[in-house]
């Protein structure tokens, strides 16, 4: 059994205000004015080659994108089976832009075009899913909405699925995108037991609500070492 | 770790405004997706299951004239009127506190309150109860519950996640009670978005069956409490949540895996962690949508798990696909066929449809049921089952 010391946060990323912030780091500035062409800006600037990438509405591309960033450089099906990896998300907005999309395809009768590329979008977890497909990832997932990022909820409800061996590694955190609204905090917990160990690096930051709100507002926080 | 038994329910479809009403209905062999002419609302014919309006509208009058007669009937949505009825007749016959600070709400829906996208659908009502978490909200003020709800929307798995993820909470020492209510509504935003997937059946829907050609949406809401606190089962069997898991294909978004491999593992973990193997699983109720992908996914995966014989059924047929309501409303009836050791015919199903030789009920049957196993999968890949168990 994991206690709540045994679980730490290995790696974390944040996308909003135009940044790409990496551990707390910012990497990437984009001067893109929309929403749409900073998504596409930070796409290229990784490098990313994913064409499905274009068929995503919003909230999908800043899921995927995140995700993407996060887990740049590791091969996580290397270190965990993808049934042992979670993706537990929370966001305000559900799929509210594809929804309103939607809902103005069939407004008029004699303007009727109702798409089904959009109306795959008019769900929260499709981003989830195209994070799992991209990374192979087949564990617990689930989606769930809040007025705002809730670290208290999210420190126990992960907590309690290490704690039960029903993920032993899980993407967690916040992914909302509605209109010029969008932001992302995407984290990786681990256990500590399972921490490749490699001297020179720093590991984690505990995994606590304490800790999460932190990262979640770009406080800084100390790593251990 | 400590029990989280299964108590009252309710459930508000085309057929009933009650679970006992359900049971009396499916029983009877009543079928509620009737054919609605296109036209204004819809551009072709289309089968739905509807609940009917001026009985919601006069139930919820009348509840609203005993318990709050200072409010207005207009400031409700139509999602909100079903979800409240459901919850207070849960709360009426399970005696549960909802203003206790050790009872959750958790709301499981796909699209909550979507119809106010509509323009002048509701004239008075604020429009920002379009948000998931502030419809969640609304019901927790009216109710006067002290806890910020939980809202799960993951597709078509949210209600059977909703009572796993309340049960969890709960064996955590999280809360002592959880009111689990799922609801979704068909509106022309749904309908059409089916019709432009070509996933609607022009008749009411026959999962598993050979001649299965898509699916019937219906709307509903359903409502179940999980508590560790077994007298609030007092007149009725003992019955827990043994276990119970999610899973993701990593396939698609809008298709089943073709291998069913997703809902195994789903199914396997579940069965894992109740300490059940599938000889003991006396019954399933299943997913069962009636579009030719899922329901051969479902086979394969029952197949694969060994449950082939272990009879199954999906009550689709009956009401049609309930969205994010499905799974609490299907676990709902799943749990009442438990109790009274009854299991109903899977409606529209005649002829086995499906690679895999899993035993689909043609007639109801009575057989003793200690072990239950509900499924689910979604848009998105995601997949749900878990075990109910009688103790």
């Amino acid at each position: 059994m994991a206690s709540r010391m045994d679980l730490l946060i290995t790696r974390y990323i944040q996308l909003k205000n135009h940044q790409v912030i990496i551990n707390g780091s910012v990497e990437y500035l984009s001067e893109e004015p929309s929403v749409s062409t900073l998504l596409h800006s930070v796409y290229r600037r990784y490098n990313i080659d994913c064409p499905k990438f274009f068929k995503m509405d919003n909230l999908s591309k800043l899921g995927f994108l995140s995700a993407e960033i996060l887990l740049q450089g590791i091969d996580i099906l290397q270190k965990y089976p993808g049934e042992e990896i979670g993706i537990i998300l929370g966001n305000a907005s559900s799929s509210l832009e594809s929804d309103e999309k939607h809902q103005e395809s069939i407004r008029d009768r004699n303007n009727y075009f109702p798409s089904p590329s959009v109306f795959v979008y008019t769900l929260p977890n499709i981003m989830a899913g195209e994070i799992a497909i991209r990374h192979k990832i087949k564990g617990e997932n689930t989606v769930f909405i809040f007025e705002r990022f809730d670290p208290g909820f999210t420190f126990r409800y992960i907590s309690e699925l290490f704690r039960n061996q029903r993920v032993n590694c899980c993407i967690s955190g916040w992914i909302d995108c509605y209109g010029d609204h969008y932001e992302s905090f995407l984290f990786l917990a681990e256990r500590e037991d399972r921490i490749d160990r490699c001297p020179e690096l720093q590991e984690g930051i505990i995994f606590d609500p304490w800790s999460i709100e932190k990262l979640f507002k770009g406080e800084s926080i100390s790593w251990m070492i | 770790m400590a029990n989280v038994f299964v108590g009252a329910s309710n459930i508000i479809t085309s057929l009933a405004f009650s679970t006992a009403g359900h049971v009396e209905q499916i029983k009877a062999k009543q079928i509620g997706i009737s054919i609605y002419p296109g036209g204004n609302l819809y551009p072709t014919p289309v089968p739905l299951s509807l609940v009917d309006n001026r009985q919601l509208q006069d139930l919820f009058r009348q509840y609203l004239g005993e318990t709050q007669p200072g409010l207005q009937p207009s400031s409700f949505t139509r999602l909100e009127m079903l979800h409240i009825l459901s919850i207070s007749d849960v709360l009426k016959s399970s005696g549960v506190n909802i203003k206790d600070p050790r009872t959750l709400i958790i709301l499981s829906t796909t699209k909550g309150n979507i119809d106010l996208l509509e323009k002048d659908r509701y004239p008075v009502i604020e429009p920002d109860r379009i948000y998931l978490w502030k419809l969640a909200e609304f019901l927790q003020h009216f109710f006067g519950n002290p806890n910020k709800p939980l809202v799960v929307s993951n597709a078509c798995i949210s209600g059977v996640l909703a009572i796993l993820i309340g049960s969890r909470l709960i064996q955590a020492g999280l809360y002592d009670h959880v009111m689990a209510t799922g609801g979704d509504l068909v509106t022309e935003f749904v309908v059409s978005g089916f019709q432009s997937f070509q996933s609607l059946s022009p008749g009411p829907c026959k999962p598993f069956d050979a001649a299965r050609d898509g699916l019937s949406l219906g709307e509903g809401c359903g409502t179940i409490v999980l508590s560790r606190d077994h007298s609030l089962c007092a007149l009725l069997e003992k019955i827990i949540v043994a276990g119970g898991s999610c899973s993701n294909d990593a396939h698609h978004i809008a298709g089943p895996s073709r291998t069913g491999e997703g809902l195994y593992l789903a199914i396997r973990r579940a069965l894992k962690e109740a300490a059940l193997g599938p000889l003991d699983i006396d019954y399933i109720s299943a997913h069962g949508t009636a579009t030719d992908y899922n329901d051969e996914m479902e086979a394969k995966a029952l197949s694969r798990a060994a449950l082939e014989p272990v009879p199954v059924n999906s009550f689709k047929g009956y009401f049609g696909h309930t969205l994010g309501a499905a799974g609490i409303i299907e676990s709902a009836l799943a749990i009442d066929s438990m109790r009274n050791n009854e299991l109903f015919r899977s409606a529209g199903f005649e002829n086995p449809g499906i690679s895999k030789n899993i035993n689909v009920l043609t007639d109801h049957l009575a057989k003793e049921v200690n072990h239950c196993l509900k499924t689910a999968s979604g848009f998105g890949g995601c997949n749900a089952a878990i075990v109910f168990k009688k103790i």
